[in-house]
Formats: structure tokens, sequence, C-alpha cells
């Protein structure tokens, strides 16, 4: 890391993806507040809005017990808006933005509609939106982007003109570095159709699977993973020994995907390798030893195949 | 005058002739590079075939549309700013485009291009397509295969932006431009490469009496010996999950939304588009006539056989996806 990048990078908790119990979910922040040194907290249902209002009830105490922390707090938008009440829910989150805007609460856009109402005032970029290069970058921080987390399939490249775009403009740049990479999104809930059921009487099934229900080929190998109508990667992405070029480029956020692993202990292992206070070798092993062993990937990364390791 | 415009595919001249020829009211196509979504081998038109286009098609009357609908590269804005400024030198009626860096330099630029909204940007919502309508001045939206008649009917009304949609050909079960199950796999994108599931990461092998598609490293399906083989597109292949394999994203096979075509009118669709700049002109004189023939009788209020497509769809087989509720 070079003299020039001395400010501290910062870590970021994204949204749990999965459907868990609401109690699980809230008692998951409770535990982060107390005991993980992340920085900012994403919070919201972005996946699915039938899953929505149960989470709602347990949000302002997530937020309260958040914030009593000292830790940031962003609300995320849902990451596909198409029916009506789910623009309500944009509409109102963006109102809810408004009232508490002086307490130091941003909304995280993850797609363009949301995007839309938050012109002209500071705000996130989630990783659903299309920042592919460094003219949307810019456009973006004209309306008021203050931060942006990049599409996990941009290579170190892509990043490095990116982050060299963004410190100009004050925007926070940030790259997921752990979890199931989020790959597509649908109307279509896959969940449902695996469990033979219509999205409209989907009786949560997706709530058993509390990182994913997996999907295999026909050879029965390890591809991907389904979250209601979200696809993800069965690998985790896992960018470890990367970290240090990512600081070096300017890249001053690190993004954690929440999973039912132990996620204190994930998000103490990133702190001490964005201190640069543990070896990346010894990082990654202990990093395997948390997520269980499930396969970790980083092609992405290295302008390969997102599937590939390339430390395997 | 006319309910829809028909707008055609092709990724050769030859083939935008016979999509003119065949009763396309406009034809869109792409530049052979990284640009546009359907970046194919062997496919897309040069400047000066563009030029001929052009002249082709405003000779007859119609329109010839510019994909630049992939995402610019960081670093390397230089191909994607080439086609804009060529598209609306060479006299393209509109191009299509989804980026918003882009759309931003198309409309600084050349404020006189016409400007519409690629299906790669996957709005979805009146708010979004609102923006893009008032920071870059969009005049049509290609609507995202995500959305029910219902949807659509509904954004129609509140926007002031034209509302195109897929009528015939292809469909992605997954929000377009939103997918990076291809590079995922491939680390070949719609995104970034203009490509998904490239044949170049193709391979055909046979187990047994089985044939095996594989994409990348990963084997997408299995095909017994009298089953015909389809083309190994990642979401339209065949998984397990919950102990049991299936087609889990999507069956292998091609939206027809032709007998939809009452509702699209009443929902204030003002184009149908067909998909398909890979296919062969025999393939785009086949579906434009059908479809040309099917849009001049619902105008005259006669009956038209949707199944009359039937035999160019893929597998023979074809959905009406996202638009019936049932899809979801």
């Amino acid at each position: 890391m070079t003299d020039t990048k001395c400010a501290r990078t910062s870590l970021t908790l994204g949204p749990v993806l999965f459907n868990w119990a609401p109690e699980v979910w809230r008692d998951f922040y409770f535990r982060m507040a107390d005991e993980a040194p992340v920085d900012s907290f994403v919070i919201g249902e972005v996946v699915c809005s039938k899953r929505a209002p149960f989470l709602a009830e347990h949000v302002p105490a997530v937020v309260e017990r958040l914030q009593a922390a000292g830790r940031q707090v962003v609300l995320a938008s849902p990451i596909l808006v198409t029916l009506e009440r789910e623009r309500d829910a944009v509409r109102d989150l963006v109102a809810t933005a408004d009232d508490i805007l002086a307490d130091g609460f941003l909304i995280e856009a993850n797609d363009i509609g949301c995007l839309a109402q938050l012109a002209g005032r500071p705000h996130w970029i989630g990783p659903f939106v299309n920042t592919y290069n460094e003219a949307s970058l810019a456009w973006m921080a004209g309306r008021g982007a203050v931060s942006v987390s990049l599409p996990g399939e941009l290579s170190a490249g892509a990043i490095a003109v990116l982050a060299a775009a963004a410190a100009p403009l004050g925007v926070d740049l940030e790259v997921q570095v752990f979890g199931r990479l989020p790959l597509a999104i649908s109307a279509r809930c896959y969940h449902a159709r695996a469990h033979n059921l219509h999205k409209d009487n989907c009786r949560f099934v997706c709530g058993v699977d509390v990182d994913g229900l997996d999907v295999t080929t026909v050879d029965g190998e390890a591809f991907l993973a389904i979250n209601g109508t979200q696809t993800l990667s069965s690998s985790y992405v896992a960018l470890v020994a990367e970290v240090g070029d990512m600081q070096a480029m300017g890249v001053n956020r690190l993004r954690l995907s929440p999973h039912s692993c132990d996620m204190v202990a994930v998000t103490k292992l990133f702190r001490a390798i964005a201190d640069g206070v543990i070896e990346a070798t010894e990082a990654r092993s202990r990093l395997a030893r948390i997520s269980h062993g499930i396969a970790f990937s980083n092609g992405f990364y290295h302008d390969r195949e997102g599937v590939m390791d390339t430390l395997r | 005058m006319a309910s829809f415009e028909l707008i055609c595919p092709a990724g050769t001249l030859a083939a935008l002739r016979v999509a003119v020829d065949a009763g396309a009211d406009a034809v869109y196509v792409g530049f052979r590079d990284e640009t546009n979504a359907r970046n194919f081998p062997g496919l897309n038109f040069s400047r000066a075939e563009l030029k001929q286009g052009v002249e082709y098609a405003h000779r007859q009357g119609r329109q010839l549309f510019v994909a630049i609908n992939t995402y610019p590269a960081a670093g390397n804005p230089g191909p994607w700013h080439r086609a804009v400024d060529d598209a609306a030198v060479n006299g393209a009626d509109a191009v299509i485009m989804a980026d918003l860096g882009l759309l931003d330099y198309a409309a600084r630029r050349h404020p006189g291009l016409r400007l519409h909204l690629s299906v790669q940007a996957s709005a979805a919502n009146p708010e979004a397509i609102g923006l893009y309508r008032q920071a870059f001045g969009v005049r049509r939206v290609v609507l995202p295969r995500v959305l029910t008649i219902a949807d659509i009917a509904r954004l129609t009304r509140e926007v002031d932006v034209e509302t195109e949609v897929f009528v015939f050909g292809g469909m992605c079960p997954m929000a377009e431009g939103r997918c990076s199950l291809s590079s995922y796999a491939t680390g070949r994108s719609p995104n970034r490469n203009g490509v998904c599931s490239p044949a170049s990461h193709v391979r055909y092998e046979t187990r047994g009496t089985q044939l095996v598609s594989r994409l990348g490293n990963f084997t997408i399906n299995t095909f017994a010996e009298d089953e015909p083989a389809g083309y190994p597109t990642l979401c339209k292949g065949r998984f397990h999950a919950y102990g049991a394999t299936s087609y889990l994203f999507e069956e292998p096979s091609s939206l027809n939304a032709m007998h939809l075509l009452p509702d699209l009118k009443a929902a204030g669709v003002k184009a149908l588009k067909i998909e398909g700049r890979q296919r062969g002109k025999a393939y785009i004189a086949e579906v434009v006539a059908t479809c040309r023939r099917g849009l001049d009788l619902f105008d005259r209020n006669l009956p038209f056989d949707p199944a009359a497509l039937d035999r160019v769809a893929e597998g023979g087989r074809d959905t009406t996806g996202a638009y019936g509720k049932a899809w979801r």
C-alpha cells in the first residue's frame, strides 16, 4: 500500500439477501452491532417484496441498535421494481430518508427508478445498478452519488480505472470481497418453481435455504444457488490476496455479503486483511474454515470466468 | 393507420433487405464489434454496409435503428463513441442504448439523434423510464421481458415515451442487462462483450448413447438419442435442485405474443420487436413475413393463427413468457 492511500479502508456489510426468519435477522444485526468491526450496514429486503413486511417491524430496532453502536446505516432499495406496491415501497423509502437525512441516513439505490428519486442529495449506488465505466460514474456523481458499489463481473483493470475516476469526484468505491455473488434477477420465482408452486402462492419456501438453494449440473457439480427470484454463484467470492492491490488503486470500501456462517469472524478477518496485519494465505485458509470449506472464486477480478479460483 | 410498428432484426445486409422486403417498418442492426449485444463472429455491419442499409430502408420508406447496447468498457469509451457518431453521420433513424454514460454522450454530442432505451437497460417502472426521458430525451423504451401485459399497460399510461415490446424470438427469463450468468461460466458477458453463452465456449460430447452439451466447464444439458439437441444457452439448460432435474429457469422455447395483439394494442404499445439478429435470412424472411401478415390481418379485424410461427420457434415450442402472470 502506498503512502498516498493512507485513509483507512471501510468495511460495508451488504444487505442480507436471503429470507431469514425475522427474529434471526434482527438478532444477527444486534450481534453484529455489538461485535463486528463493520463501518457501514446496508439493510433492507432487496430481493422479494413479498418478504419485506416481515422484516419491517424489526427495522427500527435494528437501526437504533446499529446507530447506538456508532455505525452508519444505509437503507437499500429493491433490485427489481415492477408492481405498484413495490413502487410505493421505494417512494416510502425515499420519503423516510427525507425525514431523517439529518441523522445521517442514506439510501443505496439498486435500480434506476430509485436513483431517479434521489437526484440532488447524497446517496449510494448499489451493485445492482450498472456502473461499468467512468462516464456513468461521473454522471451519477453529478447527481449526488457519494459511494458506488461495483457490479461483480468487473475485472481489476476496470476497477482501477473507476477508482482513479472516483477519487477526484469525491466518490467512495466499493467491491464485494466475500459471499455468493448475485448473478441475475427475474420476475419469476425459482424457489417456487423448484417446489412446483406459483409465485403468488409460494409459501415462502425460500426461507428454509438460509444461504440459497444449491443448483447443480446434471453431473452433480456445484454451479449456482437460487434465492427466490435471484440467482447467485454457488461459490463464495473471496478476494483476499487482492485487497492490497485494490487499496493501492483507491478502492476504499470492501463489501461483505452476509451468510449463515460466523459473520463476526468473517468481518474481523477482513478488518485484519484490510489493515495488512495478516498474511493472505493464512487469511484465506481461516476464511475457508469459517465458511465450512465452500468453494471460493475470484475469477471476475482476474478477468476470467467468474467461477474460477486462481489460487486453486 | 397501422396499430403497431414492426421492428425487425438483421445481422447482415442481405438479412436487412429481406426484412424490408417482407414488411418491416424498421430494421435494427449493430456494428461489427463489442458495442452491440449480438457480437457474434461473421455477423453485423461495417460502416459502409450501414450506409447501404440506411439507403435501402429509406428508399422504401422504412427506418433503420442501430443498437449500441452494451456497456462501454472502463477506460475505453472510443469504440462506443465512434459507433454513436457513425450511426448519426450515416443517417440512422435512432440509436438503441443502455448505458447512462453513453446516453449522456449521445444526448450532448448529437442533440438531433433519436434515442431509444435498449431492453438491456431493463427499465421496468415509470420512475426509471422518466429519468431516461428527462435526463437524455429518450423517446422510446424497449421494455424488459419481466413485465405482464397489465404491468405494460399501466406503465405505458404513465410515461410520456413510446413503448416497444418483444413479440417473437428468443427470450431471457432474467431481467436483461442485469445478468452475469454467462460470464460466470465463460468470462464473456452480454453487458461487456455483447455475447451470452458464446459458441466459442460450447462443446458437445457423447456419453454412451447420450449427447451432452457443455458451456465452459459446465454441463448444460443431456439429450437422449431420439431427443433433438438444443444450443446450451445457460438459462435454458437442465439443472438439479431440490431433488429434481428440470428446466429450472426456462424451457428452450421461443416467445410468441402474436395472439396477444388486442391486449398489446389496448395497453398502448407502439412497436413490436422481433428478436434474432443472429438468425439467417431465410428465418428472417419467414418470421417477418408471418408477423407482417398477422399485423395486417389484425388491423382489418381478420383472424390470424399464431401457430403459423411454430415451425420457427426454438425447440418447436413457444411461450408468452412473462406477459402472462402464470409465468412467474
